[in-house]
């Protein structure tokens, strides 16, 4: 007995493969989809993960320090630093903004962590080159993806830094890589306003009277002070000691520390559930349109492969080959279709288009088993048709053509 | 002959699709969260370490003089300018004496007065003796009643005591006059010491407040640096320790110093300490007051002892420690910790032995169960 179904593709074999070739490529973008939408929620993920904490501790009512802006006085950490069941608690700040390197700028997140010594909640967790920040100010730990290099001096705001180490996916929610910076330093990179600005401050303090009275000649040098001060943070992470359950710690941050006080899932909910959610949503209808269309194209290439061989079938039926023979032949050409394509999918989507994506793009290997179960069951699917018009096809038109 | 086409054919396919297949096997195992996970190792090391500390600060100066006048008034001249040298004892400028002038003759007036009050009171008591001693003959003699005599007699006392209070008075207008000629001279502001003026607040014909600056003086061989440290990194800072201070201006240039003292007030809010440092030579030219400087304050030099990178050091579940490759497998050891530079070298007390392998860069977060490959440096990173 030999295979039909190989028999026929040897018979073609230069327009199956490169039929299979084009299936890929329709196959490969579609799991990149699919990659770029787990991409994204793992964007989320990791930014939770790498700050190393238990809980956030934000402002009342807030959503922050991700999803909403939060600002919490710089102490506030002494009195839940005190609290039962917390083993550490550290200041941080998040702010996005263009750091400048020479001619070109980067969209980055820049990160102030509290001094400490590595593992402080807020440092990141691991690095690819370089060493953690030692100084407490002008040093930075950059994102390899900033495409910063070590030994480079970066500007924030006034500033410049030394990159002095770097580190892999740490990214904000949307993607930005981060900078981490000493604390003291983002909290004046957060608050400092060009230097037009603080003239103009200081000139508009000046002329209002309240605060510059002749008979106080010492009131104005105080109230500028005063205003150039930034004693607010984003959030304090909060590392639970080892046999506490967070979520019982954060109750009693809630309850008497009055602050809005969110645990891992609870964040995570925020920002898979909220921040990301129509973005990710956006991603996902594609990938069900992009599946929808691939499975017609599918659909149609093997009608038309099938319907290219219709003389061919008709012939097989003339001789008396059973149904069951050109069904098996129609499903194997469609599954080995269908493998060929997954696999050249597959393998584009990893080599070729996942690292040309600016962001992250995750190809889960979970993702690529229930891709390859929807391919061959999109093929043995279309074949449906196919066979359909192959089992009518009369023998005559072996003859009559 | 019929089987060579296929034959060819056959080949053809294979050689297309086994090496598809064999990428694909590729593709799968070795890239994305299958993939095993680049590492470097590095060794443990026996060094000796200089610790540092590093803060910022400003430059100050120790002694400032606000120069001004001692009550309100007007500013009359100001003779010198922001950046001028002055000497020990300079007049800078004067007050306006407005009404002071006026004042001053007044009080001469009064003091003529009071001399003229003096001569009445004398001649009063002159004629209250001669009174007084007439009446006792006469009492004496049984002229006149004892009543007069007591009388006479309580007048020279009268006359006595006016005398005295018209003295008293004289007394007073000259002081008065006195203070007032002294507050004359003090219109002038004159420069305590040599210095430097920083500050000029008040121009002539500007009403100043008692205490209110006119013009402010620093002694420029007195600059210091105000430097803050972070106090979670101010183990060690002491007085007498050298300090190399890096001026905003001046980015490539190191100045000497040495810590002159460590403030016994640390900063309640910023959460950090205070230390005054001193140039061991003052930069000439003089930096501008107020200058950001960054300060490295360096420490003794330790003992040797192992060192690690504290890129190594990893925080799992409450413990530190940094990864181990084990007979090719991940293992965290925990490890407590010494003293760090700021090359970012820690001293290792405890977990680790020198010569021992540990994980300093990885590609992704590790765990025990990662596949792992070491390599020499993680792929992207440019040497």
């Amino acid at each position: 007995m030999i295979n039909l179904a190989g028999r026929d593709i040897m018979h073609s074999w230069g327009k199956f493969v490169f039929t299979a070739m084009g299936l890929g490529l329709l196959i490969g973008v579609t799991l990149s989809m699919a990659g770029i939408y787990r991409g994204m929620v793992d964007d989320a993920k990791v930014l939770l993960d790498n700050s190393g904490a238990d809980l956030w501790v934000v402002q009342k009512d807030t959503l922050g320090p991700y999803a909403e802006s939060s600002s919490i006085y710089d102490d506030t950490w002494r009195g839940i630093r005190g609290m039962q069941g917390v083993d550490q608690t550290a200041n941080i700040t998040y702010l996005t903004m263009q750091v400048r390197k020479e001619a070109r700028d980067v969209r980055v997140m820049v990160t102030g962590i509290a001094p400490g010594e590595p593992g402080t909640p807020g440092w990141p967790p691991y690095l690819v080159a370089g060493r953690q920040i030692t100084r407490s100010h002008y040093e930075a730990v950059a994102d390899i993806a900033s495409g910063f290099k070590l030994g480079e001096h970066i500007q924030i705001r006034r500033n410049q830094y030394t990159v002095v180490g770097l580190t892999r996916r740490m990214v904000s929610s949307n993607g930005d890589p981060m900078v981490f910076i000493p604390l003291k330093d983002a909290q004046e990179a957060q608050f400092l306003k060009d230097n037009d600005a603080i003239r103009e401050q200081r000139r508009r303090t000046a002329e209002n009277p309240a605060f510059n009275q002749p008979g106080v000649p010492a009131l104005l040098d105080a109230v500028i002070a005063s205003q150039s001060t930034n004693p607010y943070v984003n959030a304090i992470l909060v590392r639970v000691e080892t046999g506490h359950d967070p979520e019982e710690v954060a109750e009693s941050i809630r309850r008497w520390k009055r602050l809005t006080v969110y645990t891992r899932s609870q964040m995570e909910e925020i920002l898979v559930g909220k921040l990301i959610a129509t973005s990710s949503k956006q991603i996902a209808m594609f990938l069900v349109i992009l599946s929808i269309v691939s499975s017609v194209i599918v659909a149609f290439i093997i009608y038309t492969l099938t319907l290219g061989k219709i003389r061919e079938i008709a012939v097989l039926k003339l001789i008396g080959t059973k149904n069951r023979t050109i069904v098996g032949l129609i499903v194997q050409q469609s599954i080995a279709l269908g493998l060929i394509g997954f696999v050249v999918g597959k393998i584009s989507a990893t080599l070729l288009m996942a690292p040309i994506f600016p962001k992250y793009v995750l190809l889960e290997p979970l993702d690529s088993v229930l891709g390859f179960i929807a391919v061959i069951m999109i093929c043995v699917m279309s074949s449906i048709i196919a066979i359909r018009v192959a089992l009518k096809v009369d023998p005559a038109e072996a003859i009559g053509g | 002959m019929k089987r060579l086409p296929i034959k060819i054919r056959t080949l053809a396919l294979i050689s297309i699709l086994v090496p598809l297949f064999a990428l694909f096997v590729y593709v799968a195992f070795r890239s994305g969260p299958l993939a095993p996970v680049s590492i470097v190792l590095t060794t443990v090391e026996n060094k000796s370490l200089s610790p540092a500390l590093f803060g910022i600060g400003t430059i100050e100066a120790r002694y400032t003089y606000k120069i001004g006048p001692t009550f309100a008034g007007r500013v009359k001249s100001l003779d010198i300018h922001v950046g001028e040298h002055v000497k020990a004892g300079q007049v800078l400028g004067e007050m306006d004496p407005v009404d002071l002038d006026g004042r001053i003759k007044a009080q001469d007036a009064t003091l003529k007065r009071a001399n003229a009050q003096i001569s009445e009171a004398q001649v009063r008591k002159n004629y209250a003796k001669t009174q007084a001693l007439r009446y006792e003959q006469l009492l004496k003699a049984g002229y006149t009643s004892e009543e007069v005599a007591d009388a006479k007699r309580q007048e020279l006392l009268v006359a006595e005591a006016a005398l005295t209070g018209a003295r008293e008075e004289l007394s007073r207008v000259r002081s008065e006059r006195e203070a007032l000629e002294a507050q004359r001279s003090n219109l002038s502001l004159i420069a305590p010491v040599d210095g430097l003026i920083v500050s000029r607040d008040a121009d002539p014909g500007t009403t100043v407040v008692a205490g209110q600056a006119v013009v402010e003086l620093i002694d420029p061989y007195s600059l210091w640096v105000n430097v803050r440290f972070d106090q979670i990194r101010a183990r060690g800072l002491a007085a007498g320790l050298s300090a190399q201070i890096r001026l905003r201006s001046q980015a490539g240039e190191m100045q000497t110093g040495r810590v002159l003292r460590v403030e016994p007030l640390a900063d309640v809010v910023t959460e950090e300490v205070l230390a005054k440092v001193v140039f061991d030579q003052i930069p000439d030219p003089m930096p501008p007051i107020g200058e950001l400087a960054e300060v490295t304050i360096t420490l003794p030099t330790l003992a040797a002892a192992p060192v690690i990178s504290n890129a190594a050091i990893h925080h799992i579940d409450g413990r530190l420690g940094v990864w181990q490759v084990i007979d090719g497998d991940l293992r965290f050891t925990p490890v407590s910790l010494g003293i760090a530079d700021l090359e970012g070298r820690v001293q290792v007390r405890e977990g680790l032995k020198i010569g021992d392998q540990v994980v300093i860069y990885s590609e992704n977060p590790l765990n025990e169960h990662s596949r792992i490959h070491i390599v020499d440096h993680i792929p992207g990173v440019t040497q």
